[in-house]
């Protein structure tokens, strides 16, 4: 009993689904396969989805994707000590058109994206892993697993950040600390009404929360909160290499930020529902060598297509839209029946037209640029001290703001250090 | 059917997963719906089993289950283990059946299916744990039966399969068809694979079939024509436990067991 | 029973209790001992007879011996073909004489043949079976109430069979207690003969072998029996567990995950799907306490357990118990045992126990 497929997309995350999805419309004959017993369940987020992509690749996706809520606000929140200083941002064209974004639970957005791609036509199988490529001669024609092998014109690798078989394939390099992450989230319990009293919220609206400073114990890294129905997505992204040389203990870490009164706020009461951990790639593009070979593509997380620019982490978006690029390379690559690198070449144009690449690339030097303890030790601390001084109103007589600022940095952060920190922000971010 | 392709049929049923089994307080039964369920462990081993010899020479096998429409869960997994086809015996007339009822019941849908060479149960199921079933077949069929195997060895058209008795190892030998019943954990069933889950995928390989489909008589089944009944069912009255945990360190909590066993008269010196 | 036409046939036409003998090797099995005591008992309530059936070739001397535990009346069957078990001849002629004589309770021992036999005869009979019953009553209609362990073992059930005869019941073996044996007992032995031909031969033992006693107590000789579980980790630390059995005088037995993992042959496994012990001690050491294991003990008189982890559900069971390594627990319990026998002046010997 042999099986040969056009393409074999390996992982039923975002990237994976999103190609099979749009190689099964173009009449690709595709084999999903996915390793977990269902799409998603091995699949961990922050909890927020940019939604630009979903407006090409499913019109009138809002119809039925399990959408928890869009996020009509957002906040960035220094934290130092028990206080904090919090900027917020309302809009209401946050939530509209192809701006939208929303929070979701993954296993039943994975699950949706993955019977849309079923629905247009691919065979989507779960609880199967991949183990190996199967090779030629620097061609890749196929897959192995268990006992089984499966030909194949093209593989598309959407296997997470680990990548074990890009890895096989020479298309990565290996993921040292400095170029990983550690992402720890909790979901936790809030009932919906609870929550949108405490927010000020409606019942489909969500908020967003960033959290930058006292947050990851010392080690570099954000927190983040997103609202869903009736829960809250809890966590922290800190770089693995900092938990190391430093000796912390990420769950303490995760403990210390929530417990900070300004996150208690919003989750008292709440009952954790669920503990999950998850390796992010950091490094952007420089991690990446090549995500293009004989008979391969590699899109989402296993080509590193990840944005933590400070202020926003991007993922499932740039998955998906790496998976629409990845189809359009292989419906390309058919009508020439070239599979090789260079039929696939295109690939990478595709991924600047849907602004994966060009995006990574803006960003590029934002991975190094956070790679700047000041930013996550110094600089909250400086602001909130400022900020305390500013708000403390008890009658020993008040200076100006000028002089709060100069008094508290003088000593602590170099003006010129300072000024140089804050343009390459802005060239970076 | 090209000759010398061995057919073999394995009746297998869908259980409620081991730890799982939970009891229905209004009902007084086990709790089907919204439990995990698995392909009773017997029949699984018994599946394992007639894949070997598939592994070893040509053979087809069909897999074939009573029971709601809920069992395509298990047929799929058996076909995505390596069976060839499944066969569900679906009806609502078949509710509350007792073994009586299933052994004829399944019998009639194997002679339905027909031309099969060796038929493979499990030992018992998990849930009843009676093991009438598969005899109970072998007697409507009046077939040789072999129960309680865990090997099989098709040598010269002839079945020989090792049987495990109270006092030692038995080898029996007979010719086809015959029916063996297989012990629980004999084998370790092996995991679905990719292109099985693609054949199940593709559709086909599952069929329902009713009672009228089989031409089994409905005054033969179902909770009315079964001869035994739960007339109640009983909490289990165990003896009180004293729960004594002994503290601190080995020498001193064996000490204290000791002592407290002497005591009771259980250990004598 | 159902007549050609498929109608139930009346059950004032059934009387009597009847017990299927099963004889290996020249001897009865103590499970059929057993179950004439049991069926003794039911037949007396009844007001009936109790009948002992026995298919064989050269038994009459077992039917003898038979009668003293309390039968009215043995029928033998006398074959060759009938030799040894086979379950087409068997079934055939069990079949033939209840078709004969219409005994209204058929009582089998619930061993391998047992329930092969009580298996195929069910179908071919279409009448009730209930399997592995634990105790007998009769309900207020004059039924056999067949009480039987359910889900696990956490709940009893109470089958009926109330208008199919004969009812027939399986029960294991040290379910019932055997009674006494009186050898002045006589009673009637019938021979029957049943037609049986090289059909009935459809199966051919090619070879037996017997298992390996490797000295010890087998656990139903024992009044103490030391059980490892998964926690064990490997065969040779059963080593370790038969060294304590033997100071306890204890026999030794195994969960299932220990059986699975081959630390121990099968027929030493307790639970639901292997034996059921009630001794005066069951010491469960390196076992979990999942339901099915705990069917197979939970009626022994002491249970002591010994486990890594304390919340394991073998404690809510225990009358003893102590939360350790079972690699230090154990040899410190062995170390003890040893010590204290030494000091004491005179180890009297304990009278071994009468295997029933």
């Amino acid at each position: 009993m042999a099986e040969r497929f056009d393409a074999i997309v390996v992982g039923a995350g975002p990237a994976g689904s999103a190609a099979a999805l749009a190689l099964a419309r173009e009449k690709v004959s595709t084999l999903l396969v996915e390793r977990g017993r269902a799409a998603g369940v091995k699949n961990m987020f922050g909890g927020r989805i940019y939604a630009w992509p979903l407006f090409d690749l499913i019109p009138g996706w809002e119809k039925d994707c399990p959408v928890e809520r869009f996020v009509t606000r957002e906040h960035m929140v220094f934290l130092s000590g028990e206080a904090s200083l919090a900027l917020e941002f309302e809009s209401p064209h946050l939530a509209s058109g192809k701006a939208a974004s929303f929070t979701a639970l993954r296993p039943k957005f994975d699950e949706w994206l993955a019977k849309k791609a079923e629905a247009a036509g691919a065979t989507l199988i779960t609880g199967i892993r991949v183990d190996e490529l199967l090779r030629d001669g620097g061609r890749v024609h196929g897959i192995v697993a268990g006992p089984d092998r499966v030909e194949a014109d093209l593989v598309i690798l959407a296997e997470g950040a680990m990548a074990p078989l890009a890895q096989q394939a020479g298309l990565a390099p290996d993921l040292t600390p400095a170029a990983v992450s550690v992402g720890v989230k909790e979901t936790i319990e809030v009932p919906a009404p609870v929550l949108q009293e405490r927010l000020g919220l409606g019942d489909r609206d969500g908020a967003a929360f960033v959290y930058a400073g006292d947050v990851s114990g010392g080690a570099r890294g954000g927190g983040f909160l997103y609202t869903n129905k009736a829960s809250v997505s809890l966590g922290l992204v800190v770089s693995s290499e900092d938990v190391s040389r430093k000796k912390l203990a990420v769950p303490e870490i995760m403990e210390r930020f929530r417990m900070h009164p300004s996150v208690q706020r919003l989750i008292k009461g709440g009952k954790v529902l669920e503990y999950s951990a998850h390796l992010v790639p950091e490094l952007g593009l420089g991690m990446r060598a090549r995500y293009v070979a004989n008979g391969v593509l590699v899109v989402g997380d296993a080509a590193g297509f990840l944005i933590n620019n400070g202020y926003t982490f991007r993922g499932v978006d740039l998955a998906i839209a790496s998976g629409m690029a990845a189809a359009r390379a292989a419906v390309g690559a058919r009508t020439h029946g070239d599979y090789s690198a260079r039929g696939l070449s295109l690939y990478e144009r595709h991924l600047r037209e849907l602004n994966v690449l060009t995006d990574m690339e803006t960003f590029r030097a934002a991975p190094g640029y956070l790679k700047n303890e000041r930013l996550f030790t110094l600089y909250p601390r400086l602001l909130l001290e400022i900020a305390e001084k500013v708000y403390t109103v008890d009658g020993s007589g008040k200076p100006k703001l000028s002089e709060i600022v100069f008094e508290e940095a003088k000593g602590k952060a170099p003006l010129l250090k300072l000024l140089r920190d804050v343009i390459d922000g802005a060239r970076s971010m | 059917m090209p000759s010398g392709t061995l057919r073999i049929i394995v009746c297998i049923k869908q259980v409620p997963k081991a730890q799982e089994l939970q009891v229905d307080p209004k009902t007084q039964t086990l709790k089907r719906v919204g439990v995990p369920s698995e392909i009773n462990p017997p029949d699984a081993n018994a599946l394992e089993l007639a894949l070997q010899i598939k592994d070893r020479q040509p053979a087809e096998i069909v897999v074939v289950s009573m029971g709601p429409t809920s069992f395509d869960e298990s047929l799929e997994r058996a076909v995505a283990m390596g069976a060839d086809r499944a066969f569900l015996l679906t009806d609502r007339i078949l509710g509350g059946s007792d073994t009586v009822p299933t052994a004829y019941a399944l019998s009639e849908t194997i002679r339905k299916i027909g031309g099969y060479d060796l038929i493979l149960c499990g030992e018992e199921t998990t849930d009843a744990s009676t093991g009438h079933v598969g005899p109970g077949i072998a007697g409507h069929l009046d077939f040789p039966q072999i129960t309680y195997i865990s090997e099989i060895k098709i040598v010269d058209g002839k079945v020989r399969a090792r049987r495990t008795a109270e006092d030692g190892t038995e080898w029996w030998e007979t010719a086809m068809p015959c029916l063996l019943t297989v012990n629980f954990g004999c084998t370790k069933p092996r995991d679905p694979t990719l292109l099985g889950k693609i054949r199940v995928k593709r559709g086909g390989v599952i069929v329902h079939w009713s009672c009228a489909d089989v031409g089994i008589d409905p005054n033969k089944v179902g909770l009315k024509n079964s001869p035994t009944i739960v007339a109640k069912v009983d909490t289990v009255h165990l003896p009180a436990r004293a729960r004594k945990v002994f503290q601190g360190e080995p020498r001193e909590a064996v000490a204290q067991l000791l002592d407290a066993l002497i005591e009771d008269g259980v250990v004598a010196l | 029973m159902t007549d050609a036409a498929h109608v139930v046939e009346d059950k004032s036409h059934f009387q009597g209790v009847w017990v299927f003998l099963e004889q290996r090797k020249g001897s009865l099995r103590d499970v059929s001992v057993q179950l004439i005591g049991e069926g003794r008992r039911i037949a007396d309530k009844r007001r009936t007879t109790l009948t002992g059936v026995l298919q064989g070739h050269h038994v009459e001397a077992i039917a003898r011996g038979a009668m003293g535990y309390g039968l009215d009346r043995v029928i033998i069957v006398d074959n060759p073909v009938l030799e040894i078990y086979r379950s087409r001849p068997y079934t055939n002629v069990m079949a033939h004489l209840i078709r004969k004589h219409k005994p209204e309770i058929v009582l089998f021992g619930a061993s391998k043949n047992g329930r092969d036999l009580g298996g195929r005869l069910h179908a071919v009979l279409e009448t009730g079976l209930a399997a592995d019953c634990v105790k007998f009553d009769l309900d207020n209609e004059a039924n056999l109430d067949m009480i039987r362990p359910s889900f696990g073992g956490k709940s009893l059930a109470h089958i009926l069979c109330k208008r199919h005869r004969p009812q027939m019941a399986s029960a294991r073996r040290n379910v019932f207690l055997p009674p006494p044996h009186d050898a002045t007992r006589t009673g009637e032995i019938v021979h029957e003969t049943v037609e049986l031909s090289a059909k009935d031969v459809d199966v051919e033992l090619l070879e037996f072998t017997e298992f390996v006693r490797e000295g010890g107590l087998r656990p139903e000789e024992a009044e103490i029996v030391v059980s490892g579980g998964y926690g064990l980790a490997d065969a040779k630390n059963f080593v370790m567990l038969q060294e304590l059995a033997d100071l306890l005088r204890a026999a030794v037995t195994a969960s299932r995950k220990a059986v699975d993992s081959g630390w121990m042959p099968k027929e030493f496994q307790v639970g639901q799907t292997g034996m059921t012990v009630r001794p005066k001690a069951y010491f469960a050491i390196g076992i979990s306490g999942a339901v099915q294991h705990l069917a197979g003990m939970q009626e022994s008189e002491k249970i002591i357990a010994i486990n890594m982890d304390p919340k394991a559900a073998i404690f809510e069971i225990a009358d003893y118990g102590i939360v350790g390594d079972l690699f230090k627990v154990v040899p410190e319990l062995i170390r003890q045992l040893r010590e204290r026998k030494e000091m004491k002046p005179q180890a009297a010997a304990v009278p071994a126990v009468a295997p029933s």
